[in-house]
């Protein structure tokens, strides 16, 4: 069971997350809990998902799905996760910013699949609050990659002025 | 120079911090050797063929004596007492030990200088014209827009994991010498009417296994866009960049396969959210990192200085020296000064530990303390008295680096090659040395005049074999080395690729077979102000090709067509 991390702390996690089956085939959808979901089972079926007697709905995008498909669906979810197939593959840090600075996800918004220490602290700046961090990895140890730098010169979701705007007003 | 504050100093720091911990945690088998590789690339660290291979950053070339004698002291401490600078501003030592590349890394960090994003598929080192600050035909100097460039792509959140690397130059001359059409994005600054800055933006160049050049994309972006423009493009290619097939994912592919218009549409509909956004640059930050650059401090000087004037007239080999490793300045009485690392028997861009701490001697003494390093893989002194030419033309020589072959056929562009290179397929260096060898009569150099000779031992293209006037590419032929040759290839303003003239060659045919080349082009050529590339760009390759090949290959071509209509 993956270790999640959530605002750089560990955190106990209620949601269900539900894949495609292996066939390409959408999964069930549980009578209750916190189910997070992929695209295409939100896309047919969220009267369904939303009509359920309990429990929040999240949806999961993967790294070439397009965060604006769900732009106007933001009130309805509980939950945004990206998914990283390898760590390498860094679409995901574009639809985070997208999903934070574009389209105004003002909620959880996690990292999951292979995160590893090594990435939280870019992750973290790129809007990413929440880490469903790889089996094996030492939690307390990681949380000191949120401390990797101490400044940092680009403009980011959690810093949204870059340094040299702060410079200019004093404030560094 | 840009001399770091505090917090450009906290940064690297931590990254060297960051970085002892990652080999920690690899060497203790915490980390495996998947998950270290990324990590380790983004500080310049390759597994080569015989050992790691460290690549060090020398942010768009600018060098000061105090960092290059840390280079030798590295060279000499934990290396075989040697560099290698290469096509990109960068030098590389190969054979360091990978736990001690922390120590490295913190030595670099205390002279300013770091390994950071040199390699992995990230945003890599900003290179620029060699003579940026300097060179008489400059419109906007370069370097403090470098710098900004610098400071945006270092840890930028958002593209540490691109689909493949990412390279940017900039120029600010009329003449373009920092190859800026043959890289993912080439930036050319210009002044509109008024004298405000701005950028030329090219895309989607590059050399490797698709030889590109790049598109304008934008005509004159206004400086204080230029980060905003930049994300936006990186945005683009991180999200909608091929990333099933890594010969397919550089920007380049992106723009041809989308065509550029339409990639031009979409980084304009990204940018038109960026936009005057709080990436948007302000005039307090380019006057604060304007004033971190020290200045040459340049006296007040006749524009020709007598004894050097007497020296040229005296001298025959100063002279010819001068004619070709002396530039231009554009500060009266000045010049600068290329060390040529191409001395026929060494590694092209080779430079031993003694040979830095020497030409660092030269700087103090005679170049305010500043060199440059160029990506034809030379040192370049750059602010000289004429009035010292002389005295440096002697201590140059004495340290052998005063061959006078810049621009010529001898000053050979190379890469590693097979010697040291686990992708290469081919040596380079025994061929560049083999080309130096036959050609090694200066008069001879000098009569056929400017010839840009460049050998890539593989498709790679780190030896720019694409833009040379002669072009080498190394090729595996059934596992063994062969060379294919192709001529017409140019850099600068009026890039283009070369075309293979035919069949590949053996090591030992191709000194043989650049000569033919030569003698056609010496038998062609209408005067000496006729350039090889010239001759190539008027009759094509057909002549070339007669001459290297005899009529051998019209014979084949003519038989299979006749067995293709049989």
């Amino acid at each position: 069971m993956a270790t999640l991390i959530r605002n750089a702390k560990p955190a106990n996690d209620s949601w269900q997350r539900l894949d495609p089956a292996a066939d390409g085939g959408l999964p069930a959808i549980p009578a209750q809990g916190d189910v997070l979901v992929p695209l295409k089972l939100w896309q047919s079926s969220s009267s369904a998902l939303l009509g359920r007697s309990s429990g929040r709905v999240g949806v999961w995008l993967a790294p070439h799905e397009d965060p604006a498909l769900i732009a106007d669906s933001l009130d309805a979810l509980g939950l945004i996760a990206v998914h990283f197939p390898q760590f390498a593959d860094g679409r995901g840090y574009s639809t985070a910013r997208l999903l934070r600075e574009r389209y105004g996800w003002k909620g959880e918004l996690r990292a999951i699949g292979d995160v590893q220490r090594d990435q939280l602290f870019y992750l973290s700046r790129v809007g990413f609050d929440a880490f469903e961090l790889n089996d094996g990895i030492d939690t307390q140890a990681a949380l000191s990659a949120f401390g990797d730098f101490s400044e940092a010169y680009q403009s980011s979701v959690e810093r949204p002025l870059p340094l040299f705007r702060r410079r200019g007003a004093g404030a560094v | 120079m840009y001399q770091y504050d505090a917090i450009d100093q906290r940064l690297v720091d931590e990254r060297v911090a960051q970085f002892r911990d990652q080999t920690r945690r690899f060497l203790s088998g915490a980390l495996s050797e998947d998950d270290f590789r990324p990590l380790r690339l983004q500080n310049g660290l390759y597994i080569q063929r015989f050992a790691p291979m460290l690549r060090v950053a020398i942010p768009y070339g600018l060098l000061s004596s105090r960092q290059l004698r840390a280079l030798a002291y590295i060279a000499r401490k934990w290396d075989r007492g040697y560099g290698h600078f290469s096509t990109r501003q960068n030098i590389q030592y190969n054979w360091p030990k990978l736990e001690d590349v922390p120590d490295i890394l913190a030595h670099l960090a205390s002279v300013q200088m770091h390994a950071i994003q040199t390699s992995g598929n990230c945003i890599r080192n900003t290179t620029t014209d060699h003579l940026a600050g300097i060179a008489p035909d400059e419109i906007v100097d370069p370097l403090l827009w470098c710098e900004l460039v610098r400071q945006w792509s270092t840890f930028h959140p958002e593209f540490a994991y691109l689909p493949r690397k990412f390279k940017i130059a900039v120029s600010g001359a009329a003449q373009d010498r920092a190859a800026i059409q043959v890289h993912d994005i080439g930036l050319q600054a210009l002044r509109d009417e008024g004298g405000a800055v701005g950028f030329r933006v090219l895309v989607g160049g590059g050399l490797g296994r698709t030889p590109i050049i790049g598109t304008v994309i934008r005509e004159f972006l206004p400086w204080p866009q230029l980060l905003n423009y930049l994300d936006a493009i990186l945005r683009v290619y991180n999200r909608y960049g091929r990333r099933d097939n890594k010969y397919k994912a550089r920007i380049k592919i992106l723009v041809k396969e989308l065509t550029p218009a339409v990639f031009r549409e979409q980084v304009d509909a990204e940018w038109a959210h960026l936009k005057d956004g709080p990436g948007t640059l302000t005039g307090a930050e380019v006057s604060r990192i304007g004033g971190r650059f020290t200045r040459p401090q340049y006296q007040k000087l006749d524009a020709l200085s007598v004894q050097c004037t007497q020296a040229l007239a005296r001298e025959p080999g100063f002279a010819r020296w001068a004619g070709r490793n002396v530039h231009a300045h554009k500060v009266p009485g000045y010049a600068a000064v290329t060390l040529s690392l191409k001395k026929t028997g060494v590694p092209p861009g080779d430079a031993t530990a003694e040979q830095m701490d020497a030409v660092a001697g030269l700087a103090d003494r005679y170049s305010f303390g500043e060199l440059r390093v160029s990506h034809e893989q030379n040192l370049i002194l750059s602010d000289v008295k004429q009035s010292d030419l002389f005295a440096v033309w002697q201590e140059a020589k004495a340290l052998g680096l005063a061959t006078p072959n810049i621009g010529l056929i001898s000053n050979i562009i190379a890469c590693p090659g097979g010697d040291f290179c686990s992708l290469a397929n081919a040596k380079s260096i025994p061929v560049a040395e083999a080309i130096q060898r036959r050609f090694d009569d200066l008069d001879y150099q000098h009569d056929i005049g400017e010839l840009d000779l460049n050998i890539s031992g593989c498709m790679n293209s780190c030896g720019h074999h694409h833009v040379g006037h002669i072009g080498i590419l190394g090729v595996d032929k059934q596992g063994a080395e062969f060379y294919q040759v192709s001529i017409g290839g140019a850099q600068g303003n009026a890039s283009s690729l070369g075309k293979v003239i035919g069949p590949s060659f053996a090591q030992d045919e191709v000194p043989g077979v650049i000569e033919k080349l030569i003698e056609t082009y010496l038998a062609r050529r209408d005067g000496d102000a006729e350039r090889f590339i010239d001759v190539v760009r008027r009759i094509g390759i057909e002549p070339f090709k007669e001459q290297v090949y005899g009529n051998a290959h019209q014979k084949r071509e003519a038989r299979e067509r006749q067995l293709a209509t049989a």
